[in-house]
C-alpha cells in the first residue's frame, strides 16, 4: 500500500509522539514578518531564548508596507515601529531579511518561492493562515498564531494533531476566460467554507497538472478559505522546472538528487485517502463572490440565489451577507457597479496575473469614477512587469501602478476603502471590514475580472471581452 | 510564559452570547488595531466594527451590554474563528476577560491558537448551545461551567457534553498547552532530525 505526500511528510518530520498524542513536527523552513511575530520575539526574549535554527529562518515585510512609496521612515510612525522591530529581531538572531529597497522584498508568499525556498517534501510554517499558498510544491505549509511563531523560534518545532486527508480531484480543461482563482472559488462553493476543517486537502487531477506554479500557488492560497488549513498539489515537472536556479534552489548535483527525492515524495497511485471529492472542471465558469465569505459565489452569468435555497444552517448568514451587501435574491452579479479595482494580494500578484489582467486592459480606459490600482506581490515581481511594459499598460488605462505589499487585501497600510465602496478585488477574504472600512464591500474574482470590471465600471464577462 | 505548568481543568464564570455562524478573525479584531508590536490593549477593540459606528456612537451589540459586564464564558454558534491566524484574536478575548469558549464548532487555527494561550474553546451539539445561549440571555447572573475533566457543560439549562480535540484537551489537562518548554525537552531529537531530513545540500545521491 502506497501513502499519499502529506503523510510521508509528517511522517518525516515527525520527532517523538507527545503524551497528548500529538506529534513533535519539525519544521523545515520558517518564514517571519512584522505583524505576528514581534509579540513572538519578545516572549522568546522574555524565556531568556535564542532562535533555534537562524538558517531555516527568513523574513519580510509585507503588511504595513505602504504601496505609493517605500521611502524611510515609513509615513505612518506605528508601521516604522514595527519594520524597526523585525530589522531588529533579524539581525539580532541572525535571520535573512529581505527588506523593503532590497530588491527582494515582497508578499511572504510570494518570495518564498520566488527566492526557491519552498521545495517539495518540506514542512513549513508561517505566522499568516495564507502559508498554505506554499503547498502548490508539494511542501506541508500552514498558518500558525503568534505563540506558536515563537515555539518555532525557539524549538523548530510545533506541537499538533495529524489532519485527514482529503484528495480533491479536479479534471478536465479550463474553459476560455477561466482561470485558478475560478477553480478555487467553485471548489470552495462545492464543499464550504468550514467543509476543510481537520482537512489537508490534496489538489489533483488534470486540471492541476496542466496548472502552472503561479496558478497552483493561487489554489493552495486559498485552501484555508475552505477550511483547510494545508492544501497541496504533488510535485512534478513543472515544479522542478520552476526551482531550478533560484537562489536558495539545491544547485548542480545537489539539484539532480534533489528531484530524485523529491519526485519519490508524491503521493503513490494506491495512496490510501479518508476522503476523496471530484469535480468537473468544464463546470467551471468565471466565478464571483457576493457575499461576505469566499464561499458565497456565483457564476459571473448567473442569478443571485434564492434564501429558499440555502440549507436551513446557511441562511442567517446569507440573509446577513445580502444586507450587507446591499444586493438582493434574483439579482443578476454581471453589470454590478464597482468603485474601486484591486489586483494584487498573496492570491493573485505575479506576473501571470498582471500579464493577464493587462491583457485585458490593452487598449482600454478605467472607467470614469472608478479607483484602480495594481500591486505587484514583489519587487522582483515589479521589476520584471517594467522590463515588459506591463506598468505602461496599466498606467496608460488610469490604473495607478504601486510598490510591493499586501496593499488592499487586508488594509493594514494606507490602501483601504472608504465608507461603503465596492471594491472587485483579486484578493482572498470578503469578509466584513477586510478592506479597510467597515461599510466597505468586496467582490472576489480573478485579475482578469478585475481588468475587465475596471474598463467597464461594472461587473463584466472576461469573457465578452 | 508562564514558568509553573498550569493545568486547566474547568472554567467557571457567568455566560455572553455573540450569535451568528462564520464569524471571522478580522470581525473579532479588525487588522488596523493589530498595528503594533505588543498584545496590550487589544480587549479595547475586540469586535469593534460590530460594537461602534465609525463615528463612535455605540451599536446593539452583547460586548457593549452592561448585563454581559464580567462575563468570562462565550457562547458563539459554528465556524467561529475563520479566516486570518491573527492570535490577535483569542488575545483580545481573554484580555476583555473571556476565560472559556463554547460553540457548535471552531476554525482550526484559532482553535489552535486558543489552546497555545491557555483558552479552552470547546464544542457542543447546536441544540445544547442554543439552549445555553437562551438562558445565559434570560439570566446573564447564572453561572456556566465547563468542565473539561468531566467533558461536561452546566448552565441553568442543564448539563451537556462538551467535546474538543484529545490533544488539545490533553495539553490543557496536564498543563502543558504552552507547549514550548514541552517541546524543547526533546532538543536532541530535534538536533538528529534537523541533521537527518534531505534538504538542500544534504540529497541522498541517485
Amino acid at each position: 500500500m502506497g501513502e499519499s505526500l502529506f503523510n510521508k511528510v509528517w511522517d518525516l518530520h515527525a520527532v517523538r509522539e507527545l503524551p497528548t498524542g500529538q506529534t513533535q513536527l519539525f519544521i523545515g523552513l520558517h518564514l517571519v514578518h512584522e505583524v505576528t511575530s514581534p509579540q513572538g520575539f519578545q516572549m522568546l526574549h522574555d524565556a531568556d531564548l535564542g532562535v533555534l535554527c537562524p538558517e531555516r529562518t527568513f523574513a519580510t515585510v509585507d503588511h504595513i508596507v505602504p504601496t505609493d512609496t517605500h521611502a524611510r521612515p515609513l509615513a505612518d510612525g506605528l508601521a516604522e515601529q514595527m519594520l524597526q522591530a523585525l530589522e531588529r529581531n533579524a539581525k539580532r538572531h541572525g535571520i535573512e531579511f529581505f527588506d523593503i529597497g532590497s530588491g527582494d522584498q515582497g508578499i511572504v508568499h510570494v518570495i518564498g518561492p520566488e527566492q526557491g525556498l519552498t521545495q517539495p517534501g518540506m514542512t513549513i510554517a508561517c505566522g499568516d493562515s495564507h502559508t498554505s499558498t506554499h503547498g502548490a510544491f508539494g511542501a506541508v505549509a500552514f498558518g500558525i498564531g503568534t505563540t506558536q511563531v515563537r515555539d518555532v523560534l525557539a524549538t523548530q518545532c510545533l506541537a499538533l494533531a495529524r489532519p485527514a486527508v482529503r484528495r480533491v480531484e479536479v479534471d478536465g480543461p479550463l474553459g476560455p476566460g477561466v482561470y485558478a482563482k475560478d477553480v478555487v472559488l467553485h471548489v470552495i462553493r462545492v464543499l464550504g467554507i468550514q467543509g476543510g476543517v481537520g482537512y489537508a486537502y490534496e489538489f489533483a487531477g488534470s486540471t492541476f497538472d496542466a496548472m502552472s506554479m503561479e496558478e497552483r500557488m493561487t489554489v493552495c492560497n486559498m485552501a484555508i478559505e475552505g477550511g483547510a488549513r494545508v492544501g497541496y498539489v504533488n510535485p512534478d515537472e513543472t515544479t522542478f522546472d520552476f526551482l531550478r536556479g533560484r537562489p536558495h534552489a539545491p544547485a548542480g548535483d545537489d539539484f539532480e538528487n534533489a528531484i530524485g527525492w523529491w519526485r519519490s515524495m508524491a503521493s503513490d497511485a494506491d495512496a490510501p485517502y479518508d476522503d476523496r471529492v471530484a469535480i468537473d472542471a468544464r463546470q467551471i465558469g468565471p466565478t464571483v463572490t457576493w457575499g461576505i465569505n469566499p464561499g458565497q459565489s456565483v457564476g459571473v452569468d448567473e442569478t443571485l440565489p434564492a434564501l429558499s435555497e440555502f440549507p436551513d444552517g446557511d441562511r442567517a448568514t446569507a440573509e446577513e451577507a445580502y444586507g450587507h451587501m446591499g444586493l438582493r435574491p434574483g439579482d443578476k452579479i454581471l453589470g454590478t457597479k464597482i468603485d474601486v479595482a484591486f489586483i494584487g494580494s498573496c492570491t493573485n500578484s505575479r506576473l501571470s496575473d498582471l500579464r493577464e489582467a493587462a491583457r485585458v486592459v490593452r487598449g482600454r480606459s478605467v472607467a470614469p469614477g472608478v479607483r484602480a490600482l495594481v500591486v505587484p506581490g514583489s519587487e522582483a515581481i515589479k521589476r520584471e512587469a517594467e522590463q515588459e511594459g506591463l506598468h505602461e499598460v496599466f498606467r496608460a488605462a488610469g490604473f495607478e501602478w504601486r510598490e510591493a505589499g499586501c496593499s488592499m487585501c487586508l488594509a493594514m497600510n494606507p490602501d483601504k476603502l472608504v465608507g461603503n465602496e465596492l471594491c472587485a478585488s483579486s484578493s482572498n477574504r470578503n469578509f466584513k471590514g477586510r478592506q479597510g472600512s467597515p461599510t466597505g464591500r468586496t467582490l472576489l474574482m480573478s485579475p482578469a475580472m478585475v481588468a475587465a470590471a475596471a474598463v467597464g465600471g461594472r461587473v463584466a464577462d472576461v469573457r465578452d471581452l | 510564559m508562564s514558568s509553573e505548568v498550569e493545568k486547566i481543568e474547568r472554567r467557571e464564570g457567568r455566560g455572553i452570547v455573540v450569535r451568528g455562524d462564520d464569524i471571522d478573525t478580522d470581525r473579532v479584531i479588525p487588522a488596523r488595531y493589530m498595528k503594533s508590536i505588543s498584545f496590550a490593549g487589544l480587549e479595547e477593540f475586540v469586535f469593534a466594527d460590530a460594537r461602534r459606528a465609525q463615528d463612535g456612537t455605540p451599536k446593539d451589540h452583547p460586548f457593549n451590554e452592561a448585563r454581559f459586564e464580567g462575563a468570562s464564558i462565550l457562547v458563539v454558534n459554528k465556524n467561529f474563528g475563520c479566516g486570518s491566524s491573527r492570535e490577535h484574536a483569542p488575545q483580545a478575548l481573554m484580555r476583555w476577560g473571556i476565560r472559556a469558549i463554547v460553540g457548535e464548532s471552531f476554525a482550526e487555527i484559532f482553535a489552535g491558537n486558543c489552546t497555545a494561550i491557555g483558552l479552552p474553546a470547546v464544542t457542543a451539539a447546536g441544540d445544547d448551545v442554543a439552549a445555553l445561549m437562551d438562558v445565559v440571555e434570560l439570566d446573564p447572573a447564572s453561572p456556566v461551567v465547563v468542565d473539561l475533566t468531566a467533558g461536561k457543560l452546566t448552565s441553568r439549562a442543564g448539563s451537556a457534553p462538551i467535546t474538543m480535540p484529545a490533544g488539545a484537551r490533553g495539553q490543557l489537562l496536564d498543563g502543558s498547552w504552552d507547549a514550548m518548554r514541552t517541546l524543547l525537552a526533546a532538543r536532541d531529537e530535534i538536533e538528529r532530525k534537523a541533521g537527518s531530513l534531505p534538504y538542500p545540500g544534504n540529497f541522498p545521491a541517485r
